[in-house]
């Protein structure tokens, strides 16, 4: 095989060389099982790099601007943070917080409510401790280092996260909102590395929330492993705040077992260069998946969602939707794939990407896309492209409506569809004021 | 013409028909009555040929032969037609493409020649007038974009352009106004005649004033529970289904 | 006897020299491809310095270029060295009438359906055959000249008209675009080249045969379309080939051009050999087509039903350039057995209000995998494009795949963009309806088949609509359990 041209070889090298360092400072950590697959993880990135513009997948976006920095790990915080956490929670949310900075588990600004028999909701360097059996049964399944990059990066460093495991027939009555704040005194990566298992019958809602602090850059490169179980109800809200110079990578892993419902809500505001995967495997029979997502680009930002669902068997049911609004010099990309695979008959899957431009200098590259191998199957995808609708805007000002102000009406309609599927009243309010502030407060230069 | 003997039939495992006895003679109109759910739409499916459809028991016999062992085009060969409760749309394809194969699939079937353009269109101009239906209908797809009256009142020019034997109208009165009613029943009246019957699923009476019955049935939890002449039909319609089932538990409780 | 068929005769007997055989004994290029190929067959043809020298350098950037590994097809690599570049049909003397073309030849247009007596028939059909990469027939080509519309064999032109080909040739597909188009700019053997001039409706839809007939012989045709300003034409482009038991490669090129207010439509009916029911041989067709609306109000439009060839990679496309100008795609594509296609449709928006549209229909059957690939890039200036794309899968069995692959890239804050598609089977309460009205099941899918069709069909000239569903329900024989 001849050698990829773009494996963005500096920067593999970068990033080797700092193992070493990095498996010194795990204090025993490198005697745990898990420290095998980090280092079959440098084998791959070490093998394969980072993808580049001809990677299919990663057409579109060029990995060039977060590889051309050398960003190295954290320093050990400084005891404890003087943060202010009351204004980046959500009411009704706040009676479990797990508060990482800058990749560390800040103990002073979390906090957990008892549990369950048989909940352990921690950190992951506590997990890979006290609960090695629970983890090491599941802890990289169905995350593919295989083809190198980000992926294996973060499974070449990861050492913190946040841990969850709901034994079978247990709803969690609070939600759990997982916090990373980023105050950046110098460019730093970090890995975070999440793992959620839950049992059969279990019932759970998380939130996910990354908030840059401050100037600087840094980068977050972040893996979450989902396994929902039989007939399991999982809810996952993911709030993307990064400060503008900020990049976000993150691999959403999640596979679904027989009659299990998982409704992900993704939400992009911030980060200079953000890419998230979302893969769900539906891998048994009367799965149902609920993937909605929106973006607001502005300046220069360059926002790009992948999401792959794996219609493995038969009966299941998915439903995606996707809209964007991009002002400024933002640039979009959407890539949405359907797997149906052969034993995948009678699947009904749905998918829908919007795309709202609001200047010449925006940009969307979308790629709906399927690929069925059954077929008694139901399959749509739709994809659209367009701008404010000129007439609604004029109807609202011939009302009395501020042309800023319409704009910001309709901008806030346009996906407040999207917005519907946060079933937690007080979050979606809170999410949904701070929507109507943006829209209101930048301007598109049109 | 038709013999239904003791028949029972299920739908994805769910018993529906428990026992139907049914017997149709040459010029006769026959209406067929229930409550929803009782079994009225399965025994016009099943005897149309649908395959989802599970006989458990009991035969059904039309002109000496055995109705069950024949697919749906040959039953349809044989003379069936069932006006369906509701017309599946057949995005593309035009009516008219769609009338001359079936026509002349059927008459190939039954050992006569194939209508050539000319004759077809003779034939089809006559029997719109059936219908009131106008020439641009041809032109359309099959059932798209149809109103329900539309579609009703194609299902009635399709058998008049076939000519069956034996016509079975599944609730073809429902969801129609009073004009398309009479548009429709006046078509069924017209394709009558000694040699041919007529089975009228129907929920309402309101039709059977228009489309006159030599016989009403009474069919209730899979099973033809009472029979009579028309007079039975104007009794439902005043005082409901429930005194049929009444007067079935009695005998049962005494 | 019609004037029309007069002047048939009339051209079939003084401007053609009839004469191969089918028993072939072609005039073959050595096996393999080395510079000296391409001089052979540049020699061969007599052309003109320039010529030779653009196939040089496309032959040297091609051998730079690597086979393309990213459409969703599966085959063995090809030997391009284990194949003959080059055959022409010998030429015998002049024939005094139509009766005297070789009854072989006769019988093998018979068995395709396009007979020559057939196409005497077919009144204001100009039939250009092409068996074995030469021209061997040319008629109408009187009334043509009247107009002064050009309609000849690329070589003929290279000879007659060496300036338009210099000027347009490669100028929408350029030899380095792609590794077929280098391939074929090195080795193409002939094609058809047209050419209407300012202001002109062609009086007649052209047409031209394709066909495959030399064992191991790749087919590299050539085709040039320029319809000046005001100038409109249809173009029609049928192929079929007899059994063969070894994969052949095709690699055509087809480029147009549409200058201001010009309108081009070109029509395909793709009916290669697809290979047995195992997947043993067939076709393999790699085509690149491109056309260009280079000035304002121009229109291009693409249509094409495809059901032969064992692997089809083909995306007919319109470079949209000037203001208000109009591309099109309508597609159907039908795969059976071990069959496999990526076909689609590329439209670039650079000019002002450029409207395109999309219409892509695949039929998947068999093992057969079916991959629609589309790209619609609106570009920074292209304020006011608009696209409407509609994909639509329709699966008939479970061992078979549909795939879509639409890349939408949109740089145009003034842009509207819609794309659609749907996977279906199908439905069973559809064929039942048909079936209560007697129509049986084989029928009632080719009935179903042919209105899901019908967007596409409906762009197709009479005769060619007719011959695409015969194909359709031909293709899908067998394959309704």
């Amino acid at each position: 095989m001849k050698q990829q041209e773009s494996k963005f070889q500096d920067a593999v090298d970068w990033y080797i060389s700092g193992f070493a360092a990095f498996e010194e400072n795990l204090n025993g950590g490198s005697q745990l099982p898990f420290h095998k697959l980090r280092k079959k993880a440098v084998k791959k990135l070490s093998e394969n790099g980072f993808p580049g513009p001809r990677d299919e997948e990663w057409k579109y976006t060029s990995v060039a601007p977060i590889l051309g920095q050398a960003f190295g790990l954290p320093d050990a915080p400084a005891t404890e943070s003087s943060l202010e956490i009351a204004p980046l929670t959500f009411e009704d949310a706040d009676r479990n917080l797990l508060v990482f900075v800058n990749g560390s588990f800040s103990k002073g600004l979390s906090r957990l409510t008892s549990q369950a028999e048989g909940v352990v909701v921690c950190t992951l360097s506590e997990a890979l401790q006290n609960h090695a059996d629970l983890v090491n049964a599941s802890l990289g399944l169905f995350t593919d280092i295989g083809t190198g990059g980000f992926t294996a990066l973060n499974t070449a460093f990861a050492a913190e996260g946040t841990f969850i495991h709901v034994p079978d027939n247990v709803e969690l009555t609070d939600v759990i909102h997982i916090v990373h704040i980023a105050e950046p005194a110098k460019p730093f990566v970090v890995h975070p590395r999440n793992l959620f298992v839950f049992g059969d019958n279990t019932r759970a809602s998380l939130i996910e929330t990354f908030h840059g602090q401050g100037p600087g850059s840094y980068f977050t490169n972040l893996v979450s492993e989902f396994i929902v179980g039989d007939n399991a109800r999982v809810d996952h809200l993911k709030i993307q705040q990064e400060s503008t110079e900020a990049f976000h990578v993150s691999n959403v892993n999640v596979q679904q077992k027989r009659d299990s419902v998982f409704s992900a809500v993704n939400v992009d505001l911030g980060g200079a260069l953000v890419r998230n995967d979302v893969n769900v495997e539906l891998a048994a029979e009367h799965c149902e998946t609920h993937l909605f997502g929106f973006y607001l680009g502005s300046g220069k930002q360059h926002i790009d969602n992948h999401t792959f669902v794996d219609h493995a068997m038969a009966h299941c049911f998915s439903n995606e939707l996707y809209k964007g609004i991009l002002d400024g010099q933002s640039k979009g990309v959407f890539n949405g794939k359907i797997l149906v695979r052969q034993d995948a008959q009678k699947t009904n899957a749905l998918q829908s990407n919007k795309t709202l431009l609001l200047t010449d200098d925006a940009s969307i590259n979308a790629k709906p896309q399927l690929e069925i191998f059954a077929d008694d199957v139901k399959c749509t995808h739709g994809a659209t492209i367009g701008q404010l609708d000129d007439e609604a805007l004029f109807y609202l000002r011939a009302r009395g409506i501020s042309e800023e102000m319409a704009g910001a009406m309709l901008r806030h309609a346009f996906i407040s569809d999207v917005l519907e599927g946060i079933k937690l009243d007080a979050v979606r309010q809170n999410l949904d004021a701070q929507i109507i502030e943006r829209f209101t407060d930048v301007k598109s230069d049109s | 013409m038709l013999k239904i003997k003791n028949l029972e039939v299920a739908v994805e495992g769910n018993q529906i028909l428990r026992g139907l006895n049914l017997e149709v003679n040459a010029g006769e109109v026959h209406a067929i009555m229930g409550p929803n759910g009782g079994g009225k739409s399965t025994l016009a499916n099943v005897l149309a040929g649908r395959e989802e459809y599970e006989v458990l028991a009991g035969s059904v016999e039309y002109n000496g032969v055995d109705l069950m062992e024949l697919g749906p085009e040959e039953r349809a060969h044989a003379g069936i037609f069932l006006a369906f409760q509701y017309p599946v749309e057949i995005p593309g394809v035009s009516m008219s493409n769609f009338l001359k194969t079936a026509l002349n699939q059927t008459r190939g079937a039954r050992g006569q020649e194939a209508l050539d353009a000319m004759e077809f269109f003779s034939l089809i101009r006559e029997k719109l007038k059936v219908v009131n239906m106008d020439e641009k209908f041809l032109s359309r797809a099959i059932n798209q974009g149809f109103s329900g009256g539309e579609k009703k009142r194609n299902e009635i020019f399709q058998m008049a352009v076939l000519e069956p034997k034996l016509a079975i109208l599944d609730e073809t009165d429902s969801g129609l106004d009073i004009d398309a009613l009479k548009v429709v029943s006046n078509g069924v009246n017209t394709l009558r005649s000694k040699d041919n019957a007529t089975v009228v699923v129907t929920h309402y009476q309101r039709l059977l004033n228009y489309i006159v019955p030599d016989f009403v049935h009474v069919l209730v939890d899979g099973q033809i529970v009472k029979s009579g002449d028309k007079s039975l039909a104007l009794q439902l319609e005043d005082q409901g289904y429930d005194w049929v089932k009444d007067e079935l538990a009695e005998p049962a409780a005494a | 006897m019609s004037t029309e068929q007069e002047t048939i005769e009339q051209f079939t007997n003084t401007e053609y020299k009839w004469g191969f055989t089918t028993d072939l004994e072609t005039d073959l290029a050595p096996k393999g491809l080395t510079e000296d190929t391409v001089r052979f067959i540049s020699a061969k043809k007599k052309e003109p310095e320039f010529l030779l020298e653009w196939r040089l350098k496309a032959f040297r950037h091609w051998q730079q270029m690597q086979e393309p590994d990213w459409p969703n097809v599966n085959y063995p690599p090809i030997d391009f060295q284990d194949a003959y570049y080059y055959a022409a049909p010998k030429k015998q003397e002049q024939l005094k009438s139509l009766d005297e073309v070789d009854p072989q030849i006769r019988e093998t247009f018979d068995k395709l359906g396009i007979s020559l007596d057939e196409q005497k028939r077919l009144s204001g059909v100009a039939v250009d055959a092409v068996m074995d990469s030469v021209s061997v027939a040319t008629t109408f080509r009187d009334e043509l000249k009247k107009h002064g519309i050009i309609f000849c064999s690329f070589s003929e032109a290279v000879h007659d008209h060496p300036d338009l080909v210099k000027k347009y040739l490669g100028s929408v597909v350029p030899y380095t675009d792609n590794f077929y188009s280098a391939l074929n700019s090195a080795v193409f053997s002939d094609g058809s080249f047209c050419f209407i001039p300012k202001g002109v409706r062609c009086p007649m839809e052209l047409s031209t045969y394709f066909r495959i007939n030399a064992a191991n012989t790749g087919q590299f045709e050539r085709t040039l379309i320029v319809a000046e300003e005001g100038a409109s034409v249809s173009y029609l482009e049928g192929c079929t080939a007899p059994m063969r038991d070894e994969n052949q490669l095709h690699a055509a090129v087809v480029e147009i051009v549409a200058h201001k207010d010009a309108r081009v439509k070109y029509s395909t009916v793709q009916n290669w050999y697809p290979g047995d029911e195992n997947g043993k041989g067939g076709i393999y067709n790699f085509v690149t087509k491109r056309g260009i609306c280079l000035g304002d109000n121009a229109k291009i439009s693409w249509t094409q039903v495809e059901t032969g060839s064992a692997i089809t990679w083909k995306y007919p496309s319109v470079v949209l350039k000037g203001d208000n100008s109009v591309g099109e795609f309508y597609s159907v594509a039908l795969t059976n057995n071990y069959q496999q296609a990526d076909t689609g449709t590329k439209m670039v928006h650079l000019g002002k209000n450029t409207r395109s549209t999309i219409i892509s229909k695949g039929i998947s059957a068999g093992r057969s995998n079916n991959s629609y690939r589309g790209l619609v890039r609106v570009a920074r200036n292209a304020s006011g494009a608009r696209n409407f794309s509609q994909c639509d899968s329709l699966l008939i069995g479970d061992r078979c795949g549909a795939h879509t692959f639409p890349y939408l890239e949109i740089h145009n804050k003034g842009a509207r963009v819609e794309h659609e598609a749907t996977t279906t089977k199908i439905g069973e309460d559809q064929i039942f309806y048909c079936n209560q009205r007697g129509i049986d099941t084989e029928n009632a899918i080719g009935l179903i088949v042919n209105g899901y069709c019908k967007e596409v069909f409906r762009e197709l000239p009479m005769e060619f609509a007719v011959e695409a569903q015969k194909l359709l329900e031909i293709s899908l024989e067998g394959s309704v359990g």
